[in-house]
């Protein structure tokens, strides 16, 4: 019974279990809303894992499908899970984040606690929803309503400009939202009055058709990517959100533009992915190369690795529109990976902010001296955002140059330029802030991390090594679903519309 | 006499409420200050009652009064409605009109004499029975908009309310008039024949036409006809506002639906361009100036023209499914702004008025549970899903695409992201500012119950949202034109 609506459980378990956190009131019982809130996101992860270990990795078909149950039968809304390879492991990372996102408020949160926890359980329900949903209302019903607890996250909890980072994040991305929602009504009319993203699929569309719903599509994903010209609410979010905010951010909500692009873009849209691939690809380049210089010159850690991510973000977009295997499962990898190393990262930062209540790079030096542990635990992130081989940065990078070689050279030789803007920016990060004289008192008076932190830092250090030594559990279970898409993704839609105009 | 008596059953409900109504004003001469509740609980079972008396042949087609009155799925869908909001209406106004000192039967005789206006309109099938019911209610806004006679506001709110009114009125009887000359009938059914036979050009049809439409969207407040609606919403008491704000929608819709689809579909080619740039302009004009309003209630009059704009996008589309849609809005928006009203009218208190977006500062301090619900009425309004305003935006943005309008359905959700702007910054007053009054709400538990109610049943209607659309479906069916 339990094994058939595993997908739900891992939805609903965590929005229950917010309403049961909620109802633990005022901050005077905060230690069990703590409490509540860890049992819970375990339960989730637990819940979660039985889709690894049950999953076929033989076939590209959606599988622990539930459904299709009638939900609006007026418009044939349904009800309708499924996973298959590529949204397997964004719901794992999802619900492992969740879990240190728990971990790493434990202490730091001391205002409206519940409420707190309470949202990023909502949350997690939510946007393993979104990996999950098989119908596209249901889908945007997710995705949209993420946007409320996140907003709530930034602009309670967050920084001093929380209000106006807030604001800018859900306008920004509900505008993109939107137009994808009357994107998938077009298509709904089209597909014969189905919401199933699969019949979507079969969609016959003319080019100029899918160029628009391309761009429908563009302004809801490209915003959550983020993608170069629209990726300006991000570092605002970023800076101010408190760091379980950023931490889901950057290993979750990004990752859910670029899912979008592999989900609807790609396999509805093939002529039009093609046909605009070259704007995608620069688009992706320039958040590779310029959104990293941009990153050099940044003054604020998490605004630092908030442009850090965009240019990871640039490498995954940049895997799915050079068409081929190798970059396709590149992209997919540096998803994964990225979710790790930026999360770690803004955990780091969240572990000296919470010391200083500075983010400045200037206000540190020298914090290898107080805080051993501490910094070895960041270098290593360091290094995996940098790309070191043996950690699961270079897996994806790697893959994903190797694919792009194949279409051109050039991109390929733009695309490695990461390896050394990463490098710059990360590194020099490093230096100016764990090494060199101890900065001041602040510092001097500094703390090494206790075992709640060196708990979840070890928890993430050990996936981010895993994945860098022995990445074949991860790509397994994508291979076949990532061929079907591809296939796809490269199968026009033209010459079969053109036969179906002449025949009468 | 045969046919006189037995009209009486399917127009039980109005004669019902009418007749109670008479009732509670006799009655309440001989109750004292402190006996009020006996007129407000009267007020309450009338309305029981009322849905009693609808629920006993519901949906069940009759004609009455040789044709001027009708009794379909439709009107007894609107009505139980009706219903249903004003019994939250008047729970949510007892205690408000008490610290005001308005606590009086007439409040509850005009708002039951408004619904029985309101049931006329919903059940017309003739010009004359249509008007009479619109006068009804009209009337008795004026004075309920009035009723707090030594405010200078609310007077002030009454007259414009009522000039304005009164020449939208005249518009749409001109409007009549015209139609009747060219038809020959005030039968909305042979009006109906007498246009399909007619040429498309007909000069007089349109010109009635256009009147019919003016005087509509006048009482609808619909942009450029929109004048009276923040300033009526701002000076009426907030027990008048959230009245008005939700029943007379309901009503106003049902008229669309009776004349404008029963009687004039024949002309839709005319009205449908028309209602394009009146909905274009109440969506820019209603959401752009509800940004810089800093009283609540002056917003929700700006963001009512929005909703009803977009309303309109359903009508204008022009077939069964785009009315089905809209018919759906009007229900969810009604139930939003009563809650919304409601939560303004649940802040007030003896002698203070929470009618600043300043008074919702850090309510989340003061109260989490009174803050969760106006975020969830607020992120209704803005459309964002869970809530069911998403729904009900859907179904209309749906209709456009179904009747090839897919750039108005891009403008529309465009306008959609402008409106929640203003929306969010409620949240955020109440959410991440710290509160600025810190005196405790005074509230009794029944009001905080209905609210409750109001507002999580725009989450927890979700498994049976399929139902409700259905149920607006059939009833535009039962109108026997689509």
């Amino acid at each position: 019974m339990l094994t058939q609506h595993l997908l739900s459980l891992a939805i609903w378990l965590p929005i229950v279990g917010a309403v049961v956190v909620l109802a633990t009131g005022g901050d005077a019982r905060a230690a069990l809303a703590r409490r509540i809130s860890l049992v819970v996101s375990i339960l989730t992860l637990l819940v979660t894992i039985p889709l690894y270990t049950g999953f076929n990795v033989q076939t590209a078909a959606m599988q622990f499908v539930e459904g299709p149950y009638v939900w609006v039968a007026a418009f044939n809304i349904h009800y309708h899970l499924g996973v298959d390879g590529i949204s397997l492991l964004l719901i794992l990372l999802t619900s492992f984040t969740t879990v240190l996102v728990v971990i790493a408020g434990w202490q730091v949160i001391q205002d409206r606690v519940a409420q707190y926890y309470a949202a990023f359980l909502i949350m997690e329900g939510l946007m393993i929803g979104v990996f999950s949903a098989l119908d596209a209302i249901l889908f945007y019903v997710f995705w949209e309503a993420m946007l409320i607890p996140m907003f709530i996250i930034i602009g309670m909890w967050g920084g001093p400009n929380r209000v106006y980072a807030t604001i800018k994040f859900f306008l920004y991305t509900l505008l993109g939202s939107v137009l994808m929602l009357v994107a998938f009504l077009y298509l709904y009319h089209h597909a014969g009055k189905t919401f199933d993203i699969r019949a979507f699929y079969d969609v016959r569309l003319g080019l100029t058709e899918q160029i628009l719903i391309f761009v429908a599509f563009f302004a809801a994903f490209a915003v959550k990517v983020p993608m170069f010209p629209v990726h300006t609410w991000l570092p605002d979010a970023h800076v101010e959100a408190p760091t379980g905010g950023s931490v889901v951010l950057a290993a979750i909500m990004l990752k859910m533009g670029a899912y979008g692009f592999l989900r609807f873009s790609l396999p509805i849209l093939p002529d039009a992915s093609h046909e605009l691939a070259g704007f995608m690809i620069a688009l992706s380049l320039i958040a590779v190369v310029y959104i990293g210089l941009v990153a050099l010159v940044q003054e604020d850690m998490k605004k630092l690795i908030a442009y850090s991510s965009i240019a990871h973000m640039g490498f995954v977009t940049l895997g799915f529109f050079i068409f081929n295997a190798q970059g396709m499962e590149g992209g997919l990898i540096q998803m994964i990976s990225h979710g790790f190393v930026s999360g770690a990262l803004f955990l780091c930062v969240g572990v000296m902010y919470d010391r200083m209540h500075s983010r400045m790079i200037k206000d540190y030096g020298g914090v290898v001296n107080r805080m051993p542990v501490f910094a070895a635990f960041m270098m290593l992130f360091a290094m995996a955002n940098v790309g070191l081989p043996g950690t699961s940065g270079f897996v994806g990078e790697f893959l994903v140059i190797l694919g792009s070689y194949q279409t051109s050279f050039w991109i390929a030789f733009l695309a490695a330029t990461t390896l050394i803007f990463g490098a710059a920016y990360t590194l020099w990060m490093y230096k100016r802030v764990i090494f060199g004289a101890v900065a001041g008192d602040k510092v001097d008076k500094l703390e090494d991390i206790n075992g709640r932190e060196v708990l979840f830092l070890s928890l993430l250090a050990a996936a981010v090594l895993v994945m860098g030594l022995w990445p074949a559990p991860f790509l397994d279970v994508m291979h076949v679903s990532v061929d079907e898409l591809l296939r796809l993704a490269t199968t026009s839609k033209l010459s079969v519309a053109a036969t179906a105009a002449v025949a009468p | 006499m045969n046919t006189l008596l037995a009209s009486l059953g399917p127009a039980a409900p109005e004669i019902f409420i009418f007749s109670m109504a008479c009732v509670i004003l006799m009655a309440d001469l001989f109750l004292s200050e402190s006996r009020r509740f006996v007129s407000c609980g009267l007020a309450l079972v009338t309305l029981v009652g009322a849905a009693w008396l609808t629920l006993r042949h519901f949906g069940a087609p009759v004609s009455a009064y040789n044709g001027m009155f009708v009794g379909d799925l439709l009107s007894d869908t609107l009505k139980l409605a009706i219903y249903l909001v004003s019994f939250f209406v008047i729970v949510y106004s007892r205690d408000y009109l008490g610290a005001r000192g308005i606590y009086r039967g007439e409040y509850f005789v005009l708002a039951l004499f408004a619904i029985t206006g309101a049931m006329i309109m919903v059940s017309a099938s003739h010009f004359l029975s249509l008007y009479l019911g619109l006068e009804l209610l009209s009337l008795s806004l004026y004075s309920m908009v009035a009723f707090q006679r030594d405010s200078v506001n609310a007077t002030e709110a009454a007259m414009k309310y009522f000039v304005l009114g009164a020449l939208a009125s005249g518009m749409l009887l001109y409007g009549l008039s015209m139609l009747y000359g060219a038809t020959g009938s005030l039968e909305i059914a042979v009006v109906r024949s007498a246009i399909a036979g007619a040429a498309p050009t007909n000069m007089i049809l349109v010109f009635g036409l256009v009147f019919v439409l003016v005087g509509l969207l006048f009482k609808l407040g619909a942009v450029p006809f929109h004048m009276w609606v923040p300033d009526v919403y701002h000076g009426a008491p907030s027990a008048v506002t959230v009245f008005l704000s939700s029943v007379p929608k309901l009503a106003g819709f049902a008229l669309f639906m009776r004349l404008l689809v029963g009687g004039l579909e024949g002309l839709s080619a005319h009205w449908q361009q028309m209602l394009i740039i009146i909905a274009v302009l109440s969506m820019a004009g209603g959401n752009l100036m509800a940004i810089a309003q800093t009283n609540i209630k002056r917003m929700l009059a700006y963001s009512a023209i929005a909703h009803m704009g977009f309303m309109l996008l359903g009508i204008l589309s022009a077939g069964p499914n785009g009315y089905g849609a809209s018919m759906f809005y009007v229900l969810v928006y009604a139930v939003m702004s009563l809650g919304a009203f409601g939560m303004v009218i649940l802040l007030s208190r003896e002698g203070f008025e929470a009618d600043q977006l300043e008074d919702f500062r850090g309510l989340n301090r003061r109260s989490p549970w009174l803050a969760f619900l106006m975020l969830l009425l607020m992120f209704s309004m803005a459309g964002v899903p869970p809530t069911v305003g998403f729904y009900a935006k859907l179904m209309v943005i749906q209709a456009l695409i179904d009747a090839s309008l897919v750039w108005l359905a891009v403008l529309a959700v465009l306008f959609a992201v402008i409106g929640a702007y203003y929306y969010l910054r409620v949240v955020k007053l109440m959410y991440f500012d710290a509160p600025a009054d810190t005196n405790p709400i005074a509230a009794g538990p029944d009001v905080r119950a209905l609210i409750s109610i109001n507002a999580l049943a725009l989450v927890a209607v979700m498994p049976w949202i399929g139902a409700l659309m259905d149920l607006c479906a059939r009833a535009i069916k039962s109108l026997g034109v689509a």
